[in-house]
C-alpha cells in the first residue's frame, strides 16, 4: 500500500501536467471550441504525423538543451533563467564562425562552429557566475537582464555589421550547406540537434549521478556550509557550473542557425529559453527525462498551429497551459511524502478493517509488512 | 546632448518623458519594496504587470471606462498575487521558482485572454486617464508642466512614495513587516503571524505593479500588446536593491531608470546612423551595472528568500 | 492547597510517534521562583514550548488560576500574561531596544509611538536596575544587555509568569550572579517565574520550588530547601553521578604537531574575533579550549581547519605551515580532521543518506572514488563498517539523516572523522544537545584518539566535559587565550575569573 503511494507520488509531474489539461479545456471551452477536439487535432499533428513529428523534434532540440542548462546549475542551487540570452550568444558566435572563418574541410570546420555556439553561451553564462559566486549577486536578476543585453545585441549585430545586403529586415548571410547539421528524418527540417541533446542528458545524468563532480554539485545546492567544510572550492564550482550552463544554452542556439535557419536571424527564439525551465521541472531536474518533457513541451508548441487550422482555436492557448502546466508542477513540489504518516495512516485503517472485519485483511497486512 | 542643455523646452520634454517611463516601474519596485522587506523575494512583479496591463485593456474595453481598467488591473494582479503567496508562503516553495512559474502563467494566459476577447479590437486605442494641471502647483516655472500636469495615476504615485515609507518606518505594521524581513522567529515568538504579514505584504506588492501596467496601458499606450511588460518588472527589481529597500531611495532609481530609458529613445531620433538595438539596451545595462557596482555595499533583509516554518529545522 | 497560578494535568506531546512528554503534572505557586531540572532531551523545552503556545499538548490539560485553557499561539500565552525567554533571543538585531519591545505590541494605535514606549521602559529598566537605553540598536548591546531586553519585552507585556530557558548558558561567570539577582528582584516584585536548567548551583542559590524529568516524565518534585545538590543530581540522572575524571592512562605527550601562532581572525562582520592567540597541541594531548560561547573559539576552530582565512599569524601542521592552505588540502595532505559546532548547519548535509555523509570530507579521495568516479560498493561497505562499530543506530545506510537522532549524527561526524587516521583531531561543542549515553561516546573516542598519539583541540564552553578529557585547559575571552590550567589547578573562582577576561598569562 505505501509503495503505491509511493508511486502516485512520484508522477507528480504527470498530474501535474493532466491537471493542467484540464484547466486548459475551462479555456478551450472559453473559446466555444470542444476541448477533446482541440486536444485530439493537437495531438494528431505533434506526434502521430510524419511531418508533424519532424517539426516537434525539431523544437526538441532547443527545448531540450535549454532545459539541461536551467537542471545542471539548479542542482547545485543555482536557478539560470538566462538560456534564452544564451541561445542568443552561441547562436551569434556560431554564426561568426560558420560566415567568417576561413574555408576548411567539413569535418574540422561543423565541430569548431558547434563549439563556437557553446563557448559564446558559456562565456554569457560565465558572466552572472562571476557575479553570483563572488560578489554575493541574485543570479535570477543578472540573468535576466543578460537576456535582454544579448537580444538586443544579436538584434543589432544582424541588423548592423552581419546584415545581408538589401535583406528587408535583419538577418545575415546564408551559411554555406557544407556547414548544416545532418537532417535524421528525410525530406523534412528534423536535424541532428536533438540526437546530440539527448546524448547529452544521458552523459549528464551518469555524471551527476556517479561522478565526484556530481557529488560536489548536489552537496553544493543541499548545503553550501557542509560543502565548504567538505572541502569542495565553492565558488569556482559556481562559476564553471554556469559555464558548462551556457555553454548548452549556446549549443541550442547554434543548433537553431546550423540546423534550421542556416542565417542569424534577429528575434528567432520564441522563448525556447524559458521553455527550458519548464522542462527543468517537469523531469523534476532529473537530466534522464528531460528528453521527455522537451518532447511533449515541444509536441504542444508543434501540434499548437495544426490545431488552430482544424478548429480556428488561438494557438496561444498552448502558451496558457504551458503556464499552468508550470504552475501545476511548482505547486507539486510543495508536497511531501511524509511515508512514516502514511503508513501509521494505512496501519489505523487496517485496525479499523479487524474492528469491522475486512475481508482484504490480509493482504493489507502484507503490504505494510514489505514497507517497514 | 549638449543642444538638449541649452534648449529648455527639449529638456523639459526629456524630463516628462523620464518621469512617465519611470512611473510603471516605480509601482512595481515600491511594491517589491514591500514583499522583499517582508523577506519575500517578488520575482513575479513582471507578470504582475503584464496581468495589470491586460486587465486595464480589457476592464476599460468592456465597460467603456478607464476606472474599470484600472480596477479590473488591480484584481488581475491580486490573483496572481495569491498564487504567489499559495505558493511560496503556503506550500515554502522556493520564491524564485514561484515568481518565475507566474511570469510563464501571466504571459501565456494574457496572450490567449487578450486574443479572445479583445480580437480584432486589440489595436483600436481606447480612453484612458488624462493629464490635468493642478492649479498652483503646474505654475511654477520649468518644474511645475513636468510635475504637476500630469494624470490621476502618476499623482497617486506622488502620495504612494510618503505614504509607504511612513507605512514601513513609523507603524507597527512596518515594524513587524521589517522584523519578519529580518528575523521572522523573533516576530513569531512575539505574536505576529508571519504568513499573515508575508501573504498581505505579496498581495499589495502584486496590486502596485498591477498598477504599473495599468498605467501604460491606461496613460501611455492605450493598448494591449503580448508581453508589452517588456523587463519592467525586472528592472523595478534591480531599482529596489539600487534603492536599498525603501520606497523614497527605490523611486529616485526609477527616476534614473526612467531618465536613462528616454535619454535612448531620444537618442534614437537624433542619432538615426546608429542602430536603435544598441540604444534599447541601455536601461538594462544601467540595471546591470548599478546592481555590479552596488554589489556588496547594500544588504538586504536578512531572511529574505527563506521560508519560514514554525518549529522547522 | 497552594496559590497555583500555573499547573498542568497529564501533559504529553509526541513528535513522529516519539513521546517528548509523557503524562507530565506539575503545579507552580504564585511569586516563587520555580525550577525546572533535566539533562537534555529530557523534554525541559518542549514542555515550555507547550506552555507558550507554540507546541499543542496530545494530551491533558492546562490550568491558569485555577481555571482549564487552551494556549494556541504565543500571542495568546502573552495575553494570558504569560511571557517567556529564550535560550537563543528573539531579538531583531537591526532594530533599537524599544522597537524591539513595540514589536507585536497590542493595543497600538495606526502610527508607532515609540517616545510613549521608551519613557516607560526607561522606568522599568530603573526599577530593575537595568540600566538599558531604549533607543540603541539591539547588535550592538553585549549578550547580558541583550538578556535584558528580552525581560524588559516580557514585563512590559505585564506578564505573571516569566519562563525563561536556559537563560545563564550564554552568560559568563560574572553576568550570571546579576542575573540571578534579577530573578530574586522579579519575584520580590510579585511575579512567578519558570527557569529551566541543568545547573544545580543555580537551583540551590534562587529557586522555591524544583520540578525535576527524566525522558519526559516528571521524576520528583521537591522544595529547594529540604533537599541538596546530591539528591537532585541523582534525580536528574536516574542513577549516582561520579565526578571522577575518566580513567585516560598515563601518556607523554609527544612533539608538538598543532602549532598557531599570533592567530588574528576577523568574523563575517570584519570584526577581530579572535585577537593573537598562540597555541600547541602534542601529540597524544587535549588541550581543552573552555569560555563563555562567542568568544572567538568557533572562529579560531574554523581558521585552524581552513573555512577561515586569518588576517595575520600562522597555522602549522607538523611543522609544515598550512595558513594559507585549502580546507581540501589541509584535510587529504596535513590530514586535519574537524567535528564542527553545528550538525545541521556544517556538519552533515541533512537530505543525503548516512552513506553519502560517511563520504563527504573524502569523496575526491581513494578509495570512495577513483578518476573521479565515485566507487559506490566501497562508499557502502565503509558506512557499514562504520554505522557498526561506532553503535549509529539507524534503519539502514540508505536512510537520511535527517531522520537520526542527533547523538547518532554524531556518532557518524566522529566516525568519519577519526577514521581518516587524522593527525589533528579538532572537535567543537561536541556534546551539545546530547545526552548522556551519547555523551560518554564522543569522550571516550576522544581519550582513544589521545592514546593513538593524535593532537586533540577539544573546544567546549561545558567546563565538566573539558574537565573529563583534556590534559590541558585554556581559556578564551574576546578573542584572546587568558590563561592555561591544569586540571588539577581548576577552581571555580578561578576559571571564572578567566572566562570574565582577568588575564594570567597567555599563551598555551
Amino acid at each position: 500500500m505505501t509503495n503505491l503511494v509511493r508511486y502516485l507520488f512520484l508522477l507528480r509531474p504527470v498530474w501535474a501536467v493532466l491537471m493542467a489539461l484540464i484547466v486548459g479545456s475551462g479555456l478551450i471551452l472559453l473559446a466555444g471550441v470542444s476541448p477533446l477536439g482541440a486536444y485530439g487535432e493537437l495531438f494528431r499533428g505533434a506526434f502521430l504525423d510524419y511531418w508533424g513529428l519532424a517539426g516537434t523534434l525539431v523544437k526538441t532540440s532547443p527545448i531540450l538543451l535549454a532545459g539541461l542548462a536551467v537542471i545542471l546549475p539548479l542542482r547545485a542551487g543555482l536557478l539560470n533563467i538566462g538560456a534564452e540570452g544564451q541561445i542568443y550568444m552561441g547562436a551569434l558566435f556560431s554564426a561568426a564562425a560558420a560566415l567568417y572563418l576561413p574555408q576548411m574541410p567539413t569535418f574540422l570546420a561543423l565541430p569548431i562552429c558547434v563549439l563556437a555556439g557553446a563557448l559564446g553561451g558559456g562565456l554569457w553564462g560565465m558572466i552572472p557566475g562571476y557575479f553570483k559566486a563572488y560578489h554575493g549577486l541574485n543570479e535570477v536578476i543578472l540573468t535576466i537582464l543578460m537576456n535582454f543585453i544579448a537580444i538586443n545585441l544579436v538584434s543589432y549585430v544582424a541588423g548592423g555589421p552581419m546584415m545581408q545586403a538589401g535583406a528587408p529586415y535583419p538577418y545575415s548571410e546564408e551559411i554555406r550547406p557544407s556547414l548544416w547539421l545532418p537532417i535524421i528524418l528525410p525530406q523534412t527540417d528534423a536535424h541532428a540537434g536533438v540526437v546530440i541533446g539527448v546524448a547529452l542528458a544521458m552523459i549528464m545524468y551518469f555524471v551527476l549521478r556517479y561522478s565526484t563532480t556530481g557529488f560536489a554539485l548536489d552537496t553544493i545546492g543541499r548545503n553550501v556550509n557542509a560543502a565548504r567544510y567538505a572541502g569542495v572550492p565553492v565558488r569556482p564550482y559556481l562559476v564553471g557550473v554556469m559555464f558548462v550552463a551556457g555553454a548548452l544554452g549556446g549549443l541550442a542556439g547554434a543548433f537553431e542557425v546550423l540546423g534550421v535557419k542556416y542565417r542569424l536571424y534577429h528575434h528567432f527564439s520564441p522563448g525556447f529559453g524559458f521553455d527550458g525551465i519548464v522542462v527543468a521541472f517537469l523531469a523534476a531536474l532529473n537530466p534522464i527525462l528531460a528528453p521527455l518533457a522537451a518532447f511533449f513541451l515541444s509536441g504542444l508548441k508543434a501540434g499548437a498551429l495544426v490545431m488552430q487550422r482544424a478548429t480556428g482555436l488561438e494557438s496561444t492557448v498552448i502558451e496558457a497551459i504551458q503556464g499552468l502546466v508550470i504552475i501545476f508542477v511548482a505547486a507539486s513540489l510543495g508536497l511531501k511524502l511524509d511515508a512514516e504518516k502514511w503508513a501509521a495512516r494505512l496501519r489505523g485503517r487496517e485496525r479499523l478493517d479487524r474492528a469491522v472485519g475486512d475481508t482484504f485483511r490480509k493482504q493489507g497486512a502484507k503490504d505494510a509488512d514489505a514497507t517497514e | 546632448m549638449l543642444t538638449l542643455l541649452s534648449d529648455p523646452q527639449a529638456l523639459a520634454d526629456l524630463l516628462g518623458t523620464s518621469l512617465r517611463l519611470a512611473v510603471p516601474i516605480a509601482f512595481a519596485a515600491i511594491g517589491g519594496v514591500i514583499s522583499e522587506r517582508s523577506g519575500v523575494f517578488n520575482v513575479a512583479l513582471e507578470g504582475c504587470i503584464l496581468g495589470g496591463a491586460f486587465g486595464a485593456a480589457v476592464g476599460t474595453y468592456l465597460f467603456g471606462t478607464p476606472v474599470a481598467g484600472l480596477a479590473l488591473a488591480v484584481v488581475v494582479a491580486l490573483i496572481a498575487g495569491l498564487i504567489l503567496a499559495g505558493l511560496a508562503v503556503g506550500l515554502a516553495i522556493n520564491q524564485l521558482v514561484a515568481g518565475i512559474a507566474i511570469n510563464i502563467l501571466m504571459l501565456g494566459m494574457t496572450s490567449y485572454l487578450a486574443r479572445l476577447i479583445l480580437g480584432a479590437d486589440a489595436t483600436t486605442t481606447m480612453p484612458g486617464f488624462e493629464p490635468f494641471a493642478l492649479p498652483g502647483l503646474s505654475a511654477i516655472p520649468f518644474f511645475g508642466p513636468i510635475l504637476f500636469d500630469v494624470d490621476v495615476l502618476t499623482y497617486a504615485l506622488y502620495l504612494l512614495v510618503p505614504f509607504c515609507w511612513w507605512a514601513i518606518y513609523r507603524t507597527p505594521w512596518g515594524l513587524s513587516l521589517r522584523a519578519i524581513g529580518d528575523y521572522p522567529v523573533a516576530a513569531d515568538s512575539a505574536g505576529i503571524s508571519v504568513p499573515k504579514v508575508r501573504t498581505f505584504a505579496v498581495l499589495i506588492s502584486c496590486a502596485l505593479a498591477g498598477m504599473g501596467g495599468a498605467y501604460i496601458v491606461l496613460a501611455q499606450v492605450h493598448v494591449f500588446t503580448e508581453n508589452m511588460s517588456a523587463g519592467k518588472g525586472f528592472i523595478a527589481l534591480a531599482a529596489l536593491i539600487l534603492g536599498r529597500w525603501n520606497p523614497v531611495g527605490a523611486f529616485l532609481a526609477c527616476l534614473f531608470f526612467g531618465f536613462s530609458d528616454a535619454l535612448q529613445l531620444r537618442l534614437q531620433f537624433s542619432a538615426p546612423d546608429v542602430p536603435y538595438q544598441l540604444f534599447s539596451m541601455v536601461p538594462f545595462v544601467a540595471s546591470f551595472l548599478a546592481l555590479v557596482v552596488f554589489a556588496g555595499k547594500v544588504r538586504p533583509p536578512a531572511a529574505i528568500g527563506t521560508r519560514y516554518i514554525r518549529g522547522g529545522k | 492547597m497552594a496559590d497555583n497560578v500555573l499547573s498542568l494535568h497529564g501533559i504529553s506531546k509526541l513528535f513522529a510517534g516519539f513521546r517528548a512528554l509523557d503524562g507530565v503534572d506539575m503545579s507552580i505557586s504564585r511569586g516563587t521562583v520555580h525550577a525546572i531540572l533535566g539533562e537534555n532531551g529530557a523534554g525541559k523545552t518542549t514542555l515550555m514550548n507547550v506552555l507558550f503556545g507554540l507546541y499543542q499538548p496530545e494530551e491533558g490539560e492546562i490550568r491558569l488560576n485555577g481555571k482549564p485553557v487552551r494556549i494556541s499561539s504565543p500571542r495568546q500565552a502573552m495575553t494570558m500574561g504569560i511571557g517567556m525567554i529564550h535560550q537563543h533571543f528573539m531579538l531583531v538585531d537591526s532594530l533599537t531596544v524599544a522597537e524591539n519591545v513595540a514589536l507585536g505590541l497590542p493595543g497600538q494605535g495606526l502610527s508607532l509611538d515609540l517616545d510613549r514606549i521608551a519613557a516607560r521602559l526607561a522606568e522599568l529598566s530603573h526599577e530593575y536596575g537595568f540600566d538599558i537605553d531604549p533607543h540603541e540598536v539591539v547588535w550592538k548591546l553585549p549578550i547580558g544587555m541583550r538578556q535584558r531586553v528580552e525581560i524588559l519585552k516580557v514585563l512590559f507585556r505585564d506578564a505573571e509568569v516569566v519562563i525563561f530557558d536556559e537563560p545563564t548558558s550564554v552568560l559568563a561567570p560574572n553576568e550570571i550572579a546579576s542575573f540571578l539577582d534579577g530573578l530574586r528582584r522579579l519575584r520580590a516584585a510579585g511575579r512567578t517565574v519558570l527557569f529551566i536548567t541543568h545547573k544545580l548551583d543555580e537551583v540551590e542559590a534562587v529557586a522555591d520550588d524544583v520540578t525535576i524529568m527524566q525522558h519526559g516524565k516528571v521524576s520528583a518534585r521537591m522544595k529547594v530547601a529540604q533537599t541538596d545538590a546530591r539528591d537532585m543530581a541523582r534525580k536528574m540522572v536516574g542513577r549516582e553521578v561520579v565526578h571522577d575524571r575518566m580513567d585516560k592512562g598515563d601518556i607523554a605527550p609527544g612533539a608538538p604537531i598543532l602549532q598557531v601562532s599570533d592567530l588574528v581572525v576577523e568574523d563575517a562582520r570584519g570584526i577581530e574575533a579572535v585577537k593573537g592567540v598562540t597555541l600547541s597541541v602534542r601529540a597524544g594531548e587535549v588541550l581543552g579550549v573552555a569560555g563563555v560561547d562567542g568568544n572567538g573559539q568557533a572562529e579560531l576552530a574554523n581558521a585552524i581547519v581552513g573555512l577561515l582565512a586569518p588576517k595575520s599569524g600562522s597555522v602549522l601542521v607538523d611543522d609544515a605551515d598550512v595558513t594559507s592552505a585549502s580546507v581540501h588540502v589541509r584535510r587529504q595532505r596535513h590530514r586535519v580532521s574537524y567535528v564542527p559546532e553545528d550538525r545541521h548547519h556544517t556538519g552533515l548535509v541533512l537530505d543525503f543518506s548516512i552513506a553519502q555523509n560517511a563520504m563527504l570530507r573524502d569523496f575526491t579521495a581513494a578509495p570512495f572514488s577513483r578518476g573521479g568516479v565515485v566507487q559506490t560498493r566501497t562508499v557502502r561497505e565503509k558506512a557499514t563498517d562504520w554505522v557498526r562499530r561506532y553503535d549509529v543506530r539507524m534503519r539502514g545506510i540508505d536512510q537520511k539523516v535527517r531522520f537520526l537522532s542527533g547523538g547518532n549524527q554524531q556518532k557518524l561526524i566522529f566516525a568519519r572523522e577519526v577514521e581518516s587516521d587524522p593527525r589533528v583531531l579538532i572537535v567543537m561543542q561536541p556534546t551539545k544537545g546530547l545526552d548522556v549515553g551519547a555523551i560518554e561516546a564522543v569522550q571516550r573516542t576522544v581519550i582513544a584518539e589521545r592514546a593513538a598519539g593524535k593532537a586533540v583541540l577539544y573546544i567546549s564552553t561545558e567546563l565538566e566535559h573539558i574537565l573529563t578529557v583534556a590534559d590541558r585547559i585554556a581559556v578564551m575571552c574576546a578573542g584572546e587565550i587568558t590563561g592555561v590550567l591544569t586540571p588539577d589547578e581548576v577552581t571555580t573562582e578561578r576559571i571564572g575569573a578567566l572566562m570574565g577576561g582577568l588575564h594570567e598569562g597567555a599563551e598555551a
